[in-house]
């Protein structure tokens, strides 16, 4: 039974590896990873990681990822040109891949380590269980778990750092990108669904009325 | 199922994550490529600490994943600061850091 | 207070001169500075009488004494202290020196009046009278090669006193340089010494060196000879004596103490302080006696056709110290400090009159300028006669008495020693000819203008300022002699020192006639307490016949120049035409400056010329630092290709790296 479930959650996994990479739109590819994460926390549960696996889904595919989607929600992700410099890495870097793939195989499979061709040892009662994660955590390792808040801390105050918008600095209005993005179609703002916004296709004459309606703007004289 | 098994689905996520980083141009999947190999790294950490019985594995492979989280955060802050500034979303665009 | 102390009081006295004069030099207004200066000195030279009258309350036995305040390194075997050592050598030398000095002092308060460096000038030399009396109050070679230095920094900083001035300038570098060479010397002589003896005290080492070393050590030899470099070089003997004629460029005072009466005198109170030294290593002394002797006659042969004043007075000093030399190489240590005694005393009043004659002709130091003072300057006149009948070794004046001093000791020893005895008396002839030509020359004949100018009592003032010896145009700010001439006629802190000196040139000699007393031979008696040689005196009756000898030899030579000068003259112009060459030859001063410059300069300039391109613009700007820069430049150049910018190139080596990482542990396993 183990072992059928681990075929389906492996190939799962797998599956939406390759998804991640192979796909053009990087939409899809965040889509595509959502669900290798999924099956990687019925991987975690085969292992009988059980707060591991919990954790996984809730934090790791439930938050990390929306945020992923907000992000590329915002930048717009559209297909990728298809030419690209460093043609070469292109071919390369797969074939560097597939070398270390073989090479890790050998070293797990060729060389006579006795422990990975058991199934793990005997099962404790409360191993993997969030009672046993957080008393770990609290008493022996109690040092990574303070620096990890504190990492958390770090990169969120770096986040905002970042990513904030500096006033005064000419290239500051990116309200209003020069050119309207193309989007596709179906892709773009609730103003677009809602029909008030021009999205991509649609009528230019309905948006003459917007932009008549703030003459406060103008369009012409000196920046 | 004897846990090299496991093993070799983490090395075979790992390299997959691996040629994703090295192929594909747009930072955003750059990113999503790397988280695959923090999880083949958290996968092969979970499945050592079921063959010794040991929980650090399980410890680390949750302290990775912060650590994934907080990669994730500042790497998107920094791509959004990029998109901010008109500059193209493309590695190979974006080298003057260079000697 | 007991000897020691005075002994301290010698040196405290002019280092607290120096000082107060430096520091206060934006207060001294007027001659203070002199004034304070010269008081210095005189307290010191109260001190050295204070130790005098001391010492000679003791018995003879107990008239060594050491006093030390500081211990410098005992912690690493050395035993280098502050110490000094007063017994009667000492004493005498201080006494001297002190005295002397305080004089020169006093005339020095009207000579430089005027002049803009007067407060730097006295803190000069109160500085210079430190060092001295540091030197020869010294118990170690430590303090001794201090003093020694100093003495040569004092002497570079006053004969280039008059800095505005290039040939006063490179006077005072080359003074500096050849002492150096002698302080190299002193030092290395030193090592060979203390590396046998392990002692840098005086005292202990003189006991330790017959037991040590055997007759005529190597080490000890080398040792010597080297000393006797140190002396060389700072008593102007050949043939490290260059410097002396061109260190004449100092001001007058500066000559009269510096390099006649004091500084000059080191080298023979070095070899008499080391006489147990030399006395066992015979050959080096052998080769200080005939140094000694070389330059007595080499110099005698240059003074006679010099034509500026004070050269031939410096001349003149570098034979006389030639016979101290002689003297105290051969074991005369008595005689040769006796000579020392009396030589300085005529020696600064010859300076000191030169300096006067000089100012009367406004600076110019040439002897074809200057005739017929003898009206115009009375007591300068008298002065200089006085001065050179001493020099030229007249009875009943002082120099006569220990000049023949020393001649009747080498006719005494034998041994060879005799011939030197012998070229002393050709250098007694030359003596009174070259003295008695300069005194002739300047004050007999018809006057010249300066000195009819001055019979009528207007002192000469050149219009402009030239640099007497080469004539250019000078400046004259700051490092120039100033504005006024004094002369002894009308300046009275010129006259009094003048005065004093003759009376002591005059009669400085009675304290030792032979057969009547033998006042500083006794004096000195225990410091020499040890030498054999010291012992041998030569007889009453000897001593009379060599000294009736010299007395001739020196009238004859004043004879010789009265004839050349004054009878008939045109004799002088005669002699040059028919002894050309000859007269070429001396007037080149025997050529010592080109052969100097020819094997020594010339091959140092050269070699720092090769040094400076070939090693070190070649060598390490371009090879050793080029070269390393060149290397690490290219290495950087080839890392910096792997910066490309392309983020996946990156990502690519860093999965090359891990690839064989893992490569390596999965073969190595």
């Amino acid at each position: 039974m183990s072992a059928v479930l681990f075929f389906i959650a492996s190939i799962g996994a797998l599956a939406g590896a390759i998804g991640v990479v192979m796909v053009r739109n990087p939409f899809y590819s965040v889509l595509s990873l959502v669900g290798h994460l999924i099956c990687l926390a019925a991987l975690f549960l085969l292992l009988r990681a059980e707060f591991a696996a919990a954790a996984q889904v809730v934090v790791y595919a439930g938050a990390v990822m929306v945020l992923y989607v907000f992000v590329v929600a915002y930048i717009g992700g559209q297909d990728e040109p298809l030419s690209q410099v460093g043609g070469a890495l292109k071919v390369v870097g797969p074939l560097f891949a597939l070398a270390l793939a073989v090479e890790l195989c050998i070293a797990l499979l060729g060389t006579g380590l006795k422990g990975i061709s058991g199934k793990g040892a005997p099962y404790v009662l409360g191993f993997g269980t969030p009672k046993e994660i957080g008393r770990l955590f609290l008493t022996s390792y109690l040092f990574p778990f303070e620096v990890a808040s504190l990492l958390l801390l770090v990169a969120a105050i770096g986040a905002v750092v970042l990513a904030r918008r500096r006033r005064g600095l000419p290239e500051d209005e990116e309200d209003e990108p020069q050119a309207p993005i193309i989007r596709p179609q179906y892709t773009g703002t609730m103003a677009e669904a809602a029909g008030v916004r021009p999205g991509f296709g649609t009528d230019p004459a309905a948006s003459e009325p917007q932009r008549a309606a703030t003459p406060a703007t103008t369009s012409e004289g000196g920046w | 199922m004897p846990i090299g098994w496991y093993l070799v689905v983490s090395a075979l996520i790992f390299c997959i994550g691996a040629a994703g980083v090295l192929t594909r141009p747009n930072p955003l999947v750059i990113l999503l490529c790397l988280e695959l190999m923090l999880n083949a790294a958290n996968l092969a950490l979970v499945a050592f600490s079921r063959m010794w019985g040991n929980q650090a594995g399980q410890i680390f492979a949750l302290v990775v994943m912060v650590v994934a989280a907080c990669e994730v955060t500042v790497g998107l802050g920094l791509i959004v600061a990029i998109y901010r500034r008109h500059l193209a979303i493309n590695v190979d665009e974006l080298n003057e850091l260079r000697g | 207070m007991s000897t020691t102390t005075f002994g301290w009081l010698i040196l405290l006295f002019p280092l607290l001169g120096c000082v107060v004069v430096a520091l206060g030099f934006r207060v001294e207004r007027g001659i203070s500075a002199g004034v304070i200066g010269s008081a210095a000195i005189a307290l010191s030279f109260a001190a050295s009488v204070g130790a005098l009258i001391s010492i000679l309350g003791r018995a003879d036995s107990s008239r060594e004494l050491t006093s030390s305040l500081w211990n410098y390194a005992s912690t690493v075997g050395v035993d280098a202290k502050l110490s000094i050592l007063v017994d009667p050598l000492s004493i005498f030398m201080a006494l001297i020196v002190s005295g002397v000095s305080t004089l020169i002092h006093i005339y020095s308060i009207a000579y430089m009046k005027s002049d803009r460096g007067y407060v730097r000038f006295f803190s000069y030399l109160n500085f210079f009278v430190f060092s001295m009396l540091l030197l020869v109050m010294a118990g170690n070679f430590l303090l001794l090669i201090v003093g020694w230095a100093f003495v040569g920094a004092a002497s570079y900083l006053l004969i280039s006193f008059w800095y505005r001035r290039t040939t006063a300038t490179r006077a005072g570098l080359k003074a500096f340089v050849i002492n150096v060479v002698g302080d190299v010397g002193l030092v290395l002589g030193t090592f060979f010494i203390f590396r046998h003896t392990g002692t840098l005290d005086f005292l202990k080492t003189f006991h330790a060196v017959p037991h040590v070393f055997g007759h005529n050590a190597t080490d000890l030899v080398a040792g010597c000879l080297l000393l006797l470099v140190g002396a060389a070089a700072k008593s102007a003997q050949v043939p490290l004596h260059t410097w002396l004629p061109d260190a004449m460029e100092g001001p007058t005072p500066v000559s009269a103490l510096i390099h006649a009466a004091t500084m000059v005198t080191a080298g023979v109170y070095l070899i008499a302080r080391m006489h147990p030294l030399f006395e066992v290593a015979t050959t080096a002394a052998d080769v200080g006696a005939i140094m000694g002797c070389a330059t007595l006659l080499i110099a005698a042969t240059i003074a006679i056709v010099q034509t500026d004043l004070k050269r031939v007075i410096a001349y003149s000093t570098m034979s006389q110290i030639g016979y101290m030399v002689m003297g105290v190489s051969v074991g005369a240590y008595s005689a040769g400090l006796f000579h020392l005694m009396t030589h300085a005393f005529f020696k600064a009043l010859l300076f000191m009159a030169a300096g006067s004659l000089i100012s009367a002709m406004g600076g110019e130091q040439s002897l074809d300028r200057m005739r017929g003072f003898r009206r115009a300057m009375p007591f300068t006149f008298i002065c200089f006669v006085v001065g050179g009948l001493a020099l030229s070794g007249l009875p009943p004046f002082s120099g006569w008495l220990s000049k023949d001093d020393i001649i009747a000791y080498l006719d005494h020893r034998g041994g060879g020693f005799e011939i030197l005895g012998i070229l002393g008396y050709v250098g007694a002839l030359m003596t009174g000819i070259y003295t008695f030509r300069m005194i002739f020359r300047a004050f007999f004949g018809e006057p010249c203008e300066e000195a009819r100018d001055l019979a009528q009592g207007h002192l000469y003032h050149p219009e402009s300022g030239f640099n007497p010896g080469t004539g250019e145009l000078e400046d004259a700010d700051v490092g120039f002699p100033g504005p006024e001439h004094h002369i002894a006629e009308r300046d009275l802190a010129m006259k009094v020192p003048m005065a004093v000196l003759g009376v002591l040139a005059v009669v400085g000699g009675v304290l030792q006639i032979p057969g009547v007393d033998a006042g500083i031979n006794r004096f000195l008696e225990p410091s020499f307490a040890g030498s054999r040689l010291a012992q041998l005196d030569p007889s009453t009756s000897s001593a009379w016949i060599g000294l009736i000898i010299g007395g001739l030899i020196g009238l004859a030579g004043i004879g010789i120049a009265y004839r050349i000068w004054i009878v008939a003259p045109g004799t002088s112009a005669r002699l040059q035409t028919r002894f050309g060459a000859l007269q070429t030859f001396f007037y080149n001063k025997w050529y010592f400056d080109e052969l100097i410059d020819f094997a020594v300069v010339r091959p140092s300039q050269w070699l720092g010329g090769f040094t400076e391109s070939v090693l070190e613009r070649g060598v390490i700007a371009g090879g050793v630092t080029g070269g390393t820069l060149g290397v690490v430049r290219a290495f950087s150049a080839t890392v910096r290709r792997l910066q490309t910018g392309f983020l996946r190139y990156y990502a690519a080596a860093m999965l090359i790296g891990v690839f064989g990482m893992a490569l390596y542990f999965l073969i190595s396993a």
